[in-house]
């Protein structure tokens, strides 16, 4: 079929007029729609990285009816509130930290350990049967699996049937290592030693989860395990880790068996408070030979 | 989940009426199951009430010890309560009776009620802070996140404390209450205070013992009395002269850092602030005539007014149900030490605190010894704000330098003893234990704010040790 041009002005025409039509009702009617011109809030100071805490305590409403407890509101709580809006989407400091976080999440997950951490702590590095950050993530079963070398090293270099042993992993999150455990290893070690408990030869997994630890409690003959991991990241904080201890640790055992102390970082409870917390914790344990919801009942 | 319930009595022994209530404090381990305990106080029952007591006075100012002793005697029977069922609780010795000579007869007195029960006294600023929370103001202001002022408009003095979103930002007193002037059944003039005279004279009215009680000119009384603290309210530039004079000792100019948006009023007076009132004369005072004054005046057109949830009540329901707290739930302690009653506090400053956390304490040390010999006292409690975050190696020279400088500085029997705003106190308390060898108790508490030259009461533990029940006690007196 053959389109008529003039019939393809008149519409372009009418379309053309049509848009004019419209942005006059617009403007000066709803405030919701984007113009350009319009003044924009304030930009945050240049040195002021826009995922700190400050920087997200600035409200980006414009004009709110009661500053200071919009404020307070935001005060109480790490949820994206009082951030405004741009038309009917966030604003670009607003999408900025969300994907910033996101990439701190992201990194969280997919970076190292610091080796400086692992070195400061004296700590040995053995591998899980993951070869890599890929397969670590697509095969949890193998993150619960210490590699042939890497129980080579243990029985070389781990002092058998301690009391205690504790293992350092970097699970989901290498920045929550980073941040915590030369805090909370030396802290907890220093109180189960004062307490008169064998602390066993600690170390560091590459690519591990927490069920790693009871391939190594049984292998060790350790009498209860603790390991700490990284937690998976979310866009509060990436910085948040774990400690899972168990009594007389089986492979194939029951998650039910094992005690979870999570939210560690500077938000949560702190690294040495944990240290402290978890000393008496696993004296409690020990004396109790349950863990777990055992302990619990 | 299990709740642990304390006893806790409040007396509350003011310039005109004496009071006695008893209040259920019920705390919980709120906390989930996979993360560390965290014990908070979930409910607060007020259980039982008594009469309102006219205060029993020996002489102008001197409180009759014996009977009040008596009534809280009657008070405990008739609650049905032994003393030793209380396991914490307040007196406190409130407006003109807050002396030094009152409180410590007062202590005395009731120092035979046995058991846990905790024996605290309070000056007026104390008692601003406590009226507020009995009243209500400070959880309204909790609960709106908004700025609250409560003002208990007691017989000698009116108690001013700011809230804000439940933060104490400015507390203040004045000599503005019922009682200032007394009249006779006679309707002659009985007693006229200093205060009540000064506020006529602003208001160019003579009035002396023996005048006949008018009305009208009583009435322009307790309006200049009205416009006075309505002033005062918000910075005291219209009677300054006025003010100067009737503003209590010890106190000053209220400075306020939010802008108040709502008032709430306690104490005798208040009833009359926020009922209709058909006799003026009913109590032999001026207090139903100030109430009135109050209400036309334009405090109530300046601020919205809330509701009051205890008038005359507030203080004794404050200091029966506000003054304990729960401490932090990873802490250290020694067993056995417990209840410990009237610790003097010691607040390092900020200087202190790094310095000790860099592992150096010359000026502490000195600052220790200088306040045990002050004080003639064997124990103290060493308080300090302590770091959010701090990292193993600060603490470890913390933990270090507090045990050396607190083992040579306290006389042998004495118990470390440290109070941390921040929740740290396991991870110190621990370290500290391991320093000296477990040689001497150890108690490290966290979460709890105390200040220089309060003092503490710390209650057995609770929910199977977790935490520590704890009462601060700030002493001021006029």
């Amino acid at each position: 079929m053959k389109v008529d041009e003039k019939l393809i002005t008149l519409i372009t025409e009418a379309v053309i007029q049509e848009l004019k039509n419209q942005k006059m009702k617009n403007t000066g009617v709803s405030s919701s729609v984007y113009e350009p011109n319009e003044p924009v809030h304030e930009n945050p100071p240049a040195d002021l990285d826009i995922t700190s805490r400050e920087c997200k305590a600035i409200p980006l409403v414009e004009d709110p009816a009661d500053p200071e407890s919009l404020e307070r509101m935001m005060r109480s709580t790490t949820a994206r509130i009082g951030v405004g809006k741009a038309g009917p989407r966030l604003k670009t400091q607003t999408l900025l930290a969300l994907r910033a976080d996101h990439a701190g999440a992201r990194d969280a997950v997919m970076l190292d350990v610091d080796p400086k951490v692992i070195e400061d702590l004296k700590l040995f590095t053995v591998q899980t049967c993951c070869r890599d950050k890929n397969e670590f993530l697509t095969r949890p079963d193998l993150g619960r699996k210490i590699s042939e070398e890497g129980l080579k090293v243990l029985r070389e270099r781990c002092v058998m049937r301690p009391d205690v042993q504790l293992i350092v992993a970097d699970g989901l999150s290498s920045t929550a290592i980073n941040a915590n455990i030369r805090n909370v290893l030396p802290m907890l070690t220093d109180g189960l030693k004062a307490k008169g408990f064998t602390v066993g030869t600690p170390f560091f997994i590459r690519f591990g989860r927490v069920a790693a630890e009871d391939q190594i409690a049984e292998m060790l003959g350790a009498k209860v395990v603790c390991i700490f991991v990284g937690e998976r990241p979310g866009l509060g904080t990436a910085e948040s880790m774990s400690a899972y201890i168990a009594y007389d640790a089986k492979v194939g055992m029951p998650e039910a068996r094992r005690t979870v102390v999570s939210n560690i970082h500077r938000d949560g409870i702190t690294a040495v408070e944990a240290g402290a917390y978890l000393t008496d914790l696993i004296e409690k344990i020990y004396q109790a030979k349950a863990s777990g919801v055992e302990l619990q009942n | 989940m299990t709740t642990e319930t304390i006893l806790s009595v409040g007396i509350d022994i003011g310039t005109s009426t004496t009071q006695v209530i008893f209040s259920r404090i019920a705390m919980e381990n709120t906390s989930g199951f996979f993360t560390v305990p965290h014990v908070s106080i979930v409910k607060k029952e007020v259980v039982y009430k008594s009469p309102v007591y006219t205060t029993p006075l020996k002489s102008d100012y001197l409180i009759d010890t014996q009977a009040v002793r008596d009534i809280v005697a009657k008070e405990f029977a008739s609650a049905g309560y032994r003393p030793s069922d209380t396991g914490s609780g307040a007196v406190i010795i409130t407006g003109e009776s807050a002396r030094k000579e009152n409180s410590d007869a007062v202590l005395e007195s009731l120092s035979s009620f046995a058991g846990d029960f905790v024996v605290s006294a309070a000056g007026p600023d104390m008692e601003s802070v406590i009226a507020g929370k009995g009243s209500g103001a400070y959880q309204y202001s909790i609960d709106q996140h908004c700025c609250v002022a409560n003002l208990d408009v007691g017989g000698g003095t009116t108690n001013i404390v700011v809230f804000n979103d439940g933060e104490v930002i400015a507390r203040g007193c004045l000599d503005i209450g019922g009682r200032l002037i007394r009249i006779g059944a006679d309707g002659i003039v009985t007693k006229v205070s200093p205060a009540a005279a000064e506020a006529a004279k602003a208001a160019g009215i003579t009035i002396q013992v023996g005048s006949p009680a008018d009305a009208q000119t009583l009435g322009k009384i307790t309006d200049q009395m009205a416009l006075a603290l309505a002033d005062y309210m918000d910075g005291g530039t219209k009677y300054p002269d006025l003010l100067k004079k009737i503003i209590t000792p010890g106190s000053s100019i209220l400075s306020c850092s939010a802008k108040i948006s709502y008032l709430c009023f306690s104490g005798g007076v208040a009833d009359a602030v926020y009922n209709e009132n058909d006799q003026l004369f009913p109590y032999g005072d001026i207090g139903i005539l100030l109430g009135n004054s109050i209400k036309k005046s334009r405090l109530l057109r300046d601020y919205r007014l809330i509701p009051a949830g205890e008038t005359i009540r507030a203080t004794v329901v404050g200091a029966g149900t506000y003054t304990t707290t729960v401490s932090g739930s990873t802490i250290t302690y020694s067993e056995n030490l417990f209840p410990l009653k009237n610790i003097p506090v010691l607040r390092m400053t900020e200087k202190e605190q790094e310095d000790c956390f860099q592992g150096e304490a010359t000026a502490l040390r000195m600052r220790i010894r200088w306040f045990l010999n002050q004080n003639d006292e064997k124990r103290m409690v060493l308080a300090m704000e302590g770091k959010k975050d701090p990292s193993y190696s600060e603490i470890r020279l913390a933990a270090e330098c507090l045990s050396e400088v607190l083992m040579a500085e306290l006389e042998e029997e004495a118990p470390l003893l440290l109070v941390i705003s921040t929740d740290i106190g396991k991870a110190l308390g621990q370290l500290m234990r391991q320093n000296i060898h477990d040689e001497r108790p150890v108690i490290a508490i966290d979460r709890v704010h105390v200040e220089d030259g309060d003092f503490v009461d710390m209650g057995k533990p609770i929910l199977d040790g977790l935490a520590i029940p704890i009462v601060v006690k700030t002493l001021i007196f006029g």
